[in-house]
């Protein structure tokens, strides 16, 4: 049985075909696309449409290649045991299983890498935006934003070996020195071998790190708040500086907000480079242990590809989907 | 009534000479300081002889500048290992070249968002920015099956391709590109420009606090980027300056301890001259990029 319809409309679709290379080889003859398209009527063929296909397609492509395609690859081998030797078996979910069940060390990570976010993200994000705030209101605003911004762009690799000097576990280091000095310790502390000092070591370098993009993202955006906006609120009533900032300038940066909060989580819990730097791989009793470190370690030590992308999951579940909430904590369908 | 209160407003806005504002500006000095601490220690350190560096106690400043750390770290590192100049010039090839194809890629692909608008284009965007909320990690797994499937591994190639298309980048180019009037491209149509020289002469020069904002941003992220050489590079002479710079300041021997406090300076001055040249540039492009959700 055939179904008449979709017969129709096959020819039809074959016939606007033939049409539209007609059309095509007629088309220097019409003085401008616009008159051709409206020449080939419902037949959406838009040259400029062509165009735009052809400048998205290097992005296009290689994002697919390196980013798409790799998220659901990571999706599908985490349900898998796959070490790149032989081709990937289907072990549904004992990978999780494993994870948050056995696997101490990566309960280790996750909570390492929980109160590392925890803590440094929304320090962070609120020390960026109260720098920010002040340094609008100052003279120099470029030298102070130069001032605060610098740390965030330095390597971490190099910031990390910058910082040991202040930690060296020796009486060379310059916290030790000063501590020793002040009569405070006895004895030198070894900030980046001892359990307890590493992961407040790596915090603080990070911290120091974290005025970034979000900073300068907020203090784009202060900048370009309409001045008289305030003069209006005060007209109505508006009268301490912390009352423009919640009633009137707060609402107004929503997008910035926004743009540094999803920033802040995708940075803080991406956190490796400064902890290896700082406590080695794996570090003391896994004190600096991350879930990057953890993923790196499965992927790229032992090859376990399907458990390392089960980790890889957790993570991308986790920053998405508290992206999703930054995005509903600062929707901005309410302001225009 | 309301003429006084815009007044005060204005006065408000405005800088005044009060002792609050003294106050504020010596408070936020003091933080710039304490921020710029390890900074100053960095370029102190990398100037400092021998006898300085393991001085006790530990002086903060140095005292008899030289340059024989430099020397040390560009010459002398070279007769048993990779010389460290290797890795400079690996940092830098892979760091401007990706910068150069991420700019145009994306300036590319931003033009076409914004000016054509193909089909399908609100879904382009819509995964572009869901691709901003998770880190690059995530994805590390397959990206390297990709990478060792092409045999890249090892190359110049490896260290560039995959971070050539960049959520983030993208994003900044389009919000840019969306300030752009439709007039200035009519014009040059009915002149009867192609669409390529539209892009190179109109529209190219007309994003250039976008693409210097690039620039900066993927300089700084490339130049500083640890984990991708980690994993795509074993052999010792396609590692970058991050690797190399930790190789040799893990060995803890005394003998190069100058030389990493000048490795770490080279480091890091590069991305810190950048900024500030494009600063103005920066800020001019960074007011277009809040996400409205």
């Amino acid at each position: 049985m055939y179904d008449k319809g979709s017969l129709t409309e096959k020819a039809n679709a074959q016939g606007g075909h033939h049409m539209s290379v007609q059309a095509g080889a007629d088309a220097r003859r019409y003085a401008s696309a616009k008159e051709l398209i409206r020449k080939l009527g419902s037949q959406k063929i838009k040259r400029s449409h062509v165009i735009g296909y052809l400048f998205l397609a290097p992005f296009v492509i290689l994002f697919s290649i390196f980013i798409v395609i790799p998220v659901f690859v990571s999706f599908g081998l985490s349900f898998t045991r796959y070490s790149m030797l032989e081709p990937p078996v289907w072990v549904g979910l004992t990978n999780f299983k494993i994870l948050l069940m056995d696997d101490d060390i990566f309960l280790i990570a996750l909570k390492n890498t929980m109160i590392f976010a925890l803590i440094t993200g929304p320090l962070g994000y609120i020390m960026s935006f109260m720098a920010a705030w002040v340094i609008n209101q100052l003279k120099f605003k470029n030298g102070f934003a130069l001032a605060f911004y610098a740390p965030s762009i330095t390597s971490g690799i190099a910031m990390s070996v910058v910082w040991m000097y202040f930690f060296s576990g020796d009486r060379y280091g310059l916290i030790n020195n000063l501590l020793l000095n002040l009569g405070l310790i006895v004895e030198p502390i070894i900030w980046n071998m001892s359990e307890k000092t590493i992961m407040p070591v790596v915090m603080i370098i990070s911290v120091w790190m974290s005025m970034g993009t979000g900073f300068l993202v907020f203090l784009a955006g202060l900048q370009n708040v309409p001045r008289e906006l305030y003069e209006a609120a005060a007209i109505d009533g508006i009268r301490s500086r912390f009352q423009e900032l919640w009633y009137i300038t707060l609402p107004l940066l929503k997008p910035q907000l926004l743009f540094g909060a999803i920033n802040s989580i995708v940075g803080s819990f991406g956190v490796f480079d400064v902890a290896v730097s700082v406590a080695g791989i794996p570090s003391p009793n896994y004190a600096a242990h991350t879930l990057v470190a953890h993923l790196y370690d499965f992927a790229f030590i032992r090859f376990q590809m399907g458990y390392a992308s089960a980790v890889a999951v957790c993570l991308f579940l986790i920053t998405f989907i508290l992206g999703r909430v930054s995005m509903k904590l600062f929707s901005s369908k309410d302001v225009y | 009534m309301t003429k006084i209160a815009a007044k005060k407003v204005r006065r408000r806005l405005r800088f005044r000479f009060s002792f609050k504002w003294f106050l504020v500006y010596v408070f936020m000095l003091s933080l710039v300081a304490f921020t710029a601490l390890p900074i100053v220690y960095m370029v102190s350190t990398a100037f400092k002889p021998i006898d300085e560096l393991f001085i006790y106690p530990p002086q903060f400043f140095v005292r008899r500048p030289t340059l024989i750390n430099f020397s040390n770290l560009l010459f002398a590192l070279n007769s048993s290992e990779v010389p460290f100049v290797r890795y400079i010039f690996n940092s830098v090839l892979t760091a401007s070249v990706t910068v150069g194809l991420t700019v145009i890629v994306s300036a590319m692909g931003a033009f076409s968002l914004v000016k054509y608008k193909p089909p399908g284009s609100n879904i382009i965007f819509m995964i572009i920015l869901g691709a901003l909320m998770f880190s690059p990690h995530v994805t590390q797994i397959p990206t390297y099956m990709v990478v060792n499937s092409l045999g890249i591994i090892n190359t110049y190639l490896a260290l560039i391709i995959p971070k050539v298309a960049v959520a983030y980048n993208f994003f900044l180019m389009k919000q840019f590109t969306e300030q752009l009037p439709d007039v200035l491209l009519e014009a040059a149509r009915i002149d009867g420009a192609g669409e390529w020289y539209i892009f190179w002469k109109i529209v190219m020069p007309s994003l250039r606090p976008a693409w210097a904002t690039l620039i900066v941003f993927s300089f700084v992220a490339n130049w500083n980027d640890y984990f991708s050489p980690l994993i795509f590079t074993t052999s010792q002479t396609m590692k970058t300056l991050p690797l190399a710079l930790q190789t040799i300041a893990g060995g803890l021997s005394i003998a190069r301890a100058g030389a990493v406090g000048a490795a770490t300076l080279l480091m890091t001055m590069p991305t810190i001259i950048i900024f500030t040249i494009m600063q103005a540039k920066v800020m001019e492009t960074m007011v277009h990029s809040g996400i409205k959700a």
